[in-house]
């Protein structure tokens, strides 16, 4: 792999976080007020009494973000604790920290987005290299390609249809949650199977409506594939039609869908987020919409700001492995 | 499309126009997934034009009708739980959420398309620097940066309008891209070259030349600026950010959600929205699917 | 065997005695690159850019039941490098980091791979400077003689013929006009078409004339009555506008079709 193309790649990641952690300290600074600390002093006024390490915290708060600082130097201190992960307490659940809940909440979504993140890549890839194929069974080539209409709808909406039809009416999954909270959660195999049961609607209404969208990316591609000459020369090779659908035409098509998964993972994550809150999946999407309700400021912040990190890192990684299914990016520069 | 760039111009115009109407109807029935998608857009501002002057708008606020009714003759769509007409929250919400959408798209695609024009064109470091913008950019998820913008300001002084123009700051990277890269590969063609080599000069090139191919592009980039700007509208609104009292889809989906319509057996409360947001975004993939058959004839692609 | 909306509307293709018309697609696969093969026109393009050459060579050995062990197709794999002149090491290189020369070379080993006993190259040398040109052909015409195979050599270029074949088909607009041996051809042509060929050659001490053949070739799917020529042809005559020539025999081992010839 050469040095560039690594170079380029860390730098990206890095300005991807550095913008994320600088709108989130510039946007609160356009309003002229000073919502946070109002609202934290409402929150608290408005709860009625005054937790322990409530005024440390609004002074520790006043301190980073404070008047008499200039700005450069507020923005230094909050760059500071952004690259240490201190990114503050909650405000309404307050002793705990920002990275406290974070912690908590951020393996469900991660779990839930990489389980279906793949399925649907896979899926919808060969779909639609089935699709493209000429080849391919009259199902494939007519049926399938008018289910990618479903791509079209935000999978929140899939979601709540879901819920309405599978879990209220028909009853057979339940409406929500990632497990039955009437059990202790105990690590067995049946606590594992309800974990399942539970994630089965959220998965689906991400892979009903995002594996569309490979789908149609990979038509596109392996119709352009198809006409290339080196697959009219390897169908002159006498090769059998598992290799040439394989070998030649999808392991050549692949490629642009390895660059689009990259690319995906912001519409990915920023759908999560709904569909998470719709489902009250206990990952950092239910977290968000839970903060956004209670008005809990360096929540949102924080949990906007370890996503936006957690898709720059996922990119990397997938810029990672595309040098080694590319051969002409690895060897370039050498 | 094709058959209205080749029609000559020495024609007289009104016979011009008149076949490039025919030409678009017969374009029209080729490319089916246009024309559904059109007929579906049509279809719904017809609907909520006609009732904006029909359909009182204070039904559609809370407490402007008996709250929880099933649909019914009188009640097409039933009322939620807080006392809404939903048949009038159809009429406005669908009206809003289109006029949302494209007031968010059309200044994301002006900005967006000047800056990939001109990145394009001009090159150099402009170009560099616009691209790794606009890189950066598209990797954040623009909802997140809507809610962070959102949460901030506060809900009391959101009016519908200004959501428009927020979620415009989100709605330009993926136009400036499309822009960028036609533009790029454009100004290698030979029609580009020979209005270079004729001493055409850099606008008149632009203007004459390349605006014109880039039209189903531009198409294409405005549907896509106009669906995110929809899904964001939806989404904030879902979230329960933006103006919550206003009678949009994506509010009304935050309130049949927070009080409980499905429990509470109001199924309807929650299905009007969604099947609404589901033929929205059906017409705005079919149009898109439409214009990119326009725009890339030789992709062909039926669904 | 063809895609649609081409048809084989009759006639055989005979490969010692079987007729290659009358096979299935399986069994017409396993024709391909064993006994009939290919060299592709565009070089540049026909190699799988995500594979290595030698890997390309050897997947096709690998659908076709030889019988081989992976070491003996390596060794074929090799032996077939070695037979175009190329490195071995080109073998272990992917397609991006060969030169034009190279690729169509990497692809004559390809097609040679199995010792088939028919070679198509399609213009094999269209997309190489004339130094290369020259020396694909000669790989070429060695390989045809140590393997024995026929090679059926498809081009626009005269020059390039008049050198490397023997007997030689000229064609228009999908029917044959003249067969003959190159002598024959090009000391008496019998076709209009076939005579405009060469006189559009350049000829040395002639330069900058060079002679076109006027109008453009029909549409396949719109061709003319009679004679598909008769719109470009010099000596049409009244009987090829709605009479096809029959395609004859005329000295021995010379064929075409025109009426100028036949009565
Ligand atoms: S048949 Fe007639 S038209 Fe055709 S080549 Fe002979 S002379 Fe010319």
């Amino acid at each position: 792999m050469s040095l560039s193309y690594l170079l380029r790649r860390i730098l990206l990641v890095f300005l991807i976080i550095w913008s994320a952690a600088t709108l989130n300290f510039f946007i609160p600074k356009l309003t002229p007020r000073n919502p946070l600390r109002e609202k934290l002093l409402e929150q608290a006024s408005r709860s009625g009494y005054i937790p322990p390490g409530f005024n440390e915290m609004v002074k520790s708060y006043e301190k980073k973000f404070g008047l008499d600082q200039p700005v450069w130097k507020q923005y230094l201190t909050y760059m500071n604790d952004m690259a240490h992960f201190n990114l503050g307490y909650s405000i309404s659940n307050f002793p705990k920290t920002v990275p406290e809940l974070i912690g908590q909440a951020i393996w469900w979504t991660i779990g839930l987005l990489t389980a279906t993140t793949l399925i649907s890549f896979f899926l919808g890839t060969l779909l639609g290299a089935l699709m493209a194929w000429s080849r391919s069974s009259f199902i494939f080539r007519q049926v399938v390609p008018s289910l990618l209409v479903l791509g079209a709808v935000p999978p929140f909406i899939v979601g709540l249809l879901l819920i309405y039809l599978v879990a209220f009416k028909w009853q057979l999954l339940p409406l929500g949650g990632a497990y039955d909270t009437t059990n202790l959660p105990t690590w067995d195999f049946s606590f594992f199977l309800d974990i399942l049961k539970h994630s089965i609607l959220p998965a689906l209404a991400f892979i009903l409506t995002t594996a569309g969208g490979w789908a149609i990316g990979m038509r596109g591609m392996m119709v352009t594939v198809q006409g290339e000459d080196y697959m009219t020369f390897a169908e002159a090779k006498g090769l059998k039609n598992w290799r040439l659908f394989y070998r030649y035409a999808v392991r050549n098509a692949l490629l642009p869908q390895i660059t689009g998964l990259a690319i995906s993972f912001s519409y990915i994550v920023g759908g999560s987020v709904l569909v998470e809150s719709v489902f009250r999946y206990p990952g950092l999407g239910s977290l968000l919409a839970t903060a956004i309700r209670q008005l809990d400021y360096f929540l949102i912040y924080g949990i906007v700001f370890i996503l936006i990190v957690a898709i720059g890192i996922a990119m990397f990684i997938v810029d990672l492995i595309y040098p080694l299914l590319d051969p002409r990016i690895a060897y370039e520069g050498k | 499309m094709t058959a209205q760039t080749i029609s000559s111009p020495a024609l007289p115009i009104r016979k011009n126009e008149s076949s490039g109407l025919r030409n678009s109807f017969r374009y029209l029935r080729r490319n089916r997934q246009l024309a559904i998608g059109l007929g579906i857009l049509v279809f719904l501002i017809l609907f909520s034009g006609i009732g904006y002057f029909y359909v009182d708008k204070n039904t559609a606020y809370a407490l402007g009708a008996p709250a929880g009714k099933a649909p019914s003759w009188e009640h097409p769509f039933g009322t939620d739980g807080q006392g809404r007409e939903l048949f009038a929250v159809a009429v406005y919400g669908i009206w809003e959420t289109l006029r949302i959408g494209f007031i968010a798209g059309l200044i994301g695609l002006g900005f967006g398309s000047f800056l990939g024009f001109s990145s394009a064109f001009f090159g150099g470091w402009y170009d560099v620097i616009v691209r790794w913008v606009v890189d950066v950019l598209l990797t954040v998820p623009g909802l997140l940066i809507l809610v962070v913008i959102a949460s901030t300001l506060d809900n009391k002084s959101f009016t519908l309008t200004r959501m428009a123009f927020i979620i415009a700051l989100t709605a330009w990277m993926g136009p400036a891209r499309t822009v960028r890269a036609q533009v790029l590969t454009m100004r290698e063609r030979p029609y580009v070259m020979m209005a270079r080599l004729n001493g055409m000069n850099s606008w008149g090139i632009i203007f004459r030349e390349l605006v014109p191919n880039l039209l189903p592009y531009l198409g294409a980039s405005l549907v896509g600026s106009v669906t995110g700007a929809i899904f964001a509208t939806v989404g904030l609104a879902g979230l329960g950010l933006g103006p919550l009292r206003e009678p949009t889809i994506g509010v009304t989906i935050y309130w049949a959600m927070g009080q409980n319509a499905l429990l509470r057996g109001m199924w309807w409360w929650l299905m009007m929205p969604i099947l609404i947001t589901i033929l929205i975004f059906i017409m705005l993939f079919l149009i898109s699917a439409g214009l990119d058959e326009v725009a890339n004839p030789r992709v062909r692609r039926t669904i | 065997m063809i895609k649609t909306p081409g048809r084989i509307s009759g006639g055989q293709i005979l490969l010692g005695d079987t007729d290659l018309t009358k096979l299935s697609e399986e069994e017409m696969r396993q024709v391909r690159a064993s006994q009939i093969s290919m060299v592709p026109q565009g070089a540049i393009n026909s190699l799988n850019p995500v594979m290595r050459v030698r890997d390309q060579i050897i997947d096709s050995m690998l659908d076709h039941n030889l019988g081989l062990s992976k070491a003996e197709m390596i060794e074929r794999a090799n032996a077939a490098l070695e037979a175009v002149e190329l490195n071995l090491k080109v073998g272990r290189m992917y397609p991006h980091e060969l030169s034009g020369g190279m690729k169509q070379r990497a692809c004559i080993a390809i097609s040679i791979a199995m010792s088939p006993q028919v070679i198509i190259a399609d213009e094999p040398t269209s997309a190489l400077d004339v130094v290369t040109q020259r020396q694909v052909m000669q790989t070429i015409g060695r390989l045809q003689e140590r393997m024995g195979s026929a090679v059926i050599l498809i081009g626009h270029d005269m020059g390039l013929m008049a050198q490397f074949v023997n007997r030689m088909a000229v064609m228009y607009a999908g029917s044959l006009a003249e067969l003959g041996s190159v002598q024959d051809i090009f000391t008496h042509p019998l076709h209009p078409y076939t005579q405009m060929l060469i006189e559009s050659l350049p000829v040395l001490g002639n330069r900058g004339v060079f002679k076109g053949i006027p109008g453009i070739t029909p549409l396949l799917r719109d061709l003319p009555p009679g004679c598909v020529f008769n719109t470009r042809c010099p000596h049409v005559m009244d009987v090829c506008r709605h009479k096809t020539p029959v395609f004859k025999e005329y000295t021995p081992g010379h064929w075409a079709a025109c009426h100028l010839h036949e009565k």
